[in-house]
């Protein structure tokens, strides 16, 4: 059952119009800072990983609006928990599925960003191991942030402050990732996160 | 799982109260629902009739009060819940896969007319037909007891009596209906609880 949610939340996200906009996104913040910072080839390659990780986690919140919004208004979540499915089975079925549809493209395009903002290969692959540890954790906060601000006109923008503050763990760890230990911490906080989230989603999406 | 021809539990429904936005809606509400029976809800707007199902839905808590029922429920509610990329067919076929079977999908589209309908993606679907597919989705769940608000709103007339001869089918195989109305569905023979 929960491989069939989670296959349909796949599939929607597949085929929703707004599949690519987060790695999009990602890709122009990677191409529009050389041109703001300016062509010093070492200033970026310092700065590149906070830039990629703050890029990351913006782009992670580019579809919250359509990760659970859309049904809860049309009945779709009513229909699940009519059926006796729990609410945090779905919200883990929306976790995995949002972290598939924003972060494995993301990481597919990283080789492109640090070409960008010219990184070296190391410098690249470790990123991308800290990307791979630490969105988990960004399409969890995505989630919980969706969960609380379904119903809500202009929720995405509220998701965006409630999601900010909350990611600050992820974000040091991610970008200081090339110290001993933080890849630890990232992975830990990332699991925290994960291990939260679905519940939190679930208690905000809880009818009253 | 439903069994065609087998016999459901009773649905008991003992001293319900209902509370919505710190406002009681109703209290002390019982009814009884035996195999092949069917209870109406009816009642001014705001009495509580769509509370009542989705709080038989699971999808509002009781104030007070319990709901007794063994067997397996499909809700239809106020909305369809068809996602408008999607055809009809891949629709009821999902929906069909989380109900543990599309066993019942072919006979279901039939029951409700749709079958000319399932290629067709659910945006381009009229309110009425998006009402019949939702109906179909509760009569391919296999479910015993089925909760429908307002099931008859937006359907014509051919439509109505589909979904009457429908409802006709699940009572005799020993199914439960328990539904919202306002005015006549077909279910003459219905126990009638009024709220408000």
């Amino acid at each position: 059952m929960i491989w069939a949610l989670f296959r349909r939340d796949v599939l929607m996200i597949a085929r929703s119009p707004v599949l690519w906009l987060p790695v999009l996104f990602f890709v122009l913040v990677a191409a529009l800072f050389p041109f703001a910072v300016g062509p010093d080839a070492r200033l970026l390659a310092r700065i590149a990983p906070g830039i990629i990780w703050v890029a990351a986690l913006l782009a992670s919140l580019l579809p919250v609006e359509t990760l659970l919004a859309p049904d809860v208004e049309d009945g779709t979540i009513d229909q699940l928990i009519a059926r006796g499915i729990p609410l945090e089975i779905i919200c883990t079925g929306r976790i995995a599925a949002h972290w598939l549809g924003f972060a494995v493209p993301l990481l597919m395009a990283l080789p492109v960003a640090g070409v960008l903002l010219g990184l070296n290969a190391d410098t690249a692959t470790r990123l991308g191991l800290a990307l791979l540890v630490g969105t988990p954790a960004l399409a969890s906060l995505a989630v919980v942030a969706a969960a609380l601000t379904a119903g809500l006109k202009g929720g995405g923008a509220l998701a965006g402050l409630i999601v900010l503050p909350l990611a600050l763990p992820v974000l040091i760890f991610g970008v200081g990732s090339d110290v001993a230990g933080a890849l630890r911490l990232l992975a830990a906080a990332s699991l925290v996160a994960l291990a939260v989230g679905p519940f939190a989603a679930a208690a905000a999406l809880r009818p009253d | 799982m439903f069994k065609p021809g087998g016999v459901s539990e009773a649905l008991e429904i003992t001293d319900l109260a209902c509370r919505r936005g710190g406002r009681l809606l109703f209290e002390g509400v019982s009814a009884r629902v035996n195999p092949g029976g069917a209870l109406l809800l009816v009642g001014p707007n705001g009495a509580g009739k769509s509370s009542l199902l989705r709080l038989l839905a699971g999808l509002l808590p009781a104030a007070d009060g319990t709901v007794a029922f063994a067997g397996r429920q499909a809700f239809a509610g106020h909305e369809v819940a068809l996602k408008p990329r999607q055809t009809l067919g891949a629709e009821l076929a999902h929906w069909a896969r989380l109900d543990g079977g599309q066993a019942l999908v072919p006979g279901a589209l039939a029951a409700m007319n749709l079958a000319p309908l399932v290629d067709v993606p659910c945006r381009m679907l009229s309110s009425g037909q998006k009402r019949r597919a939702a109906i179909a989705r509760v009569i391919a769940a296999g479910a015993d007891l089925w909760l429908l608000d307002e099931p008859t709103a937006g359907l014509d007339a051919a439509s109505a009596d589909l979904l009457a001869q429908a409802m006709a089918i699940h009572r005799a195989a020993g199914g439960l209906i328990v539904a919202a109305v306002h005015g006549d569905i077909g279910l003459g023979d219905a126990a009638v609880l009024r709220l408000g």
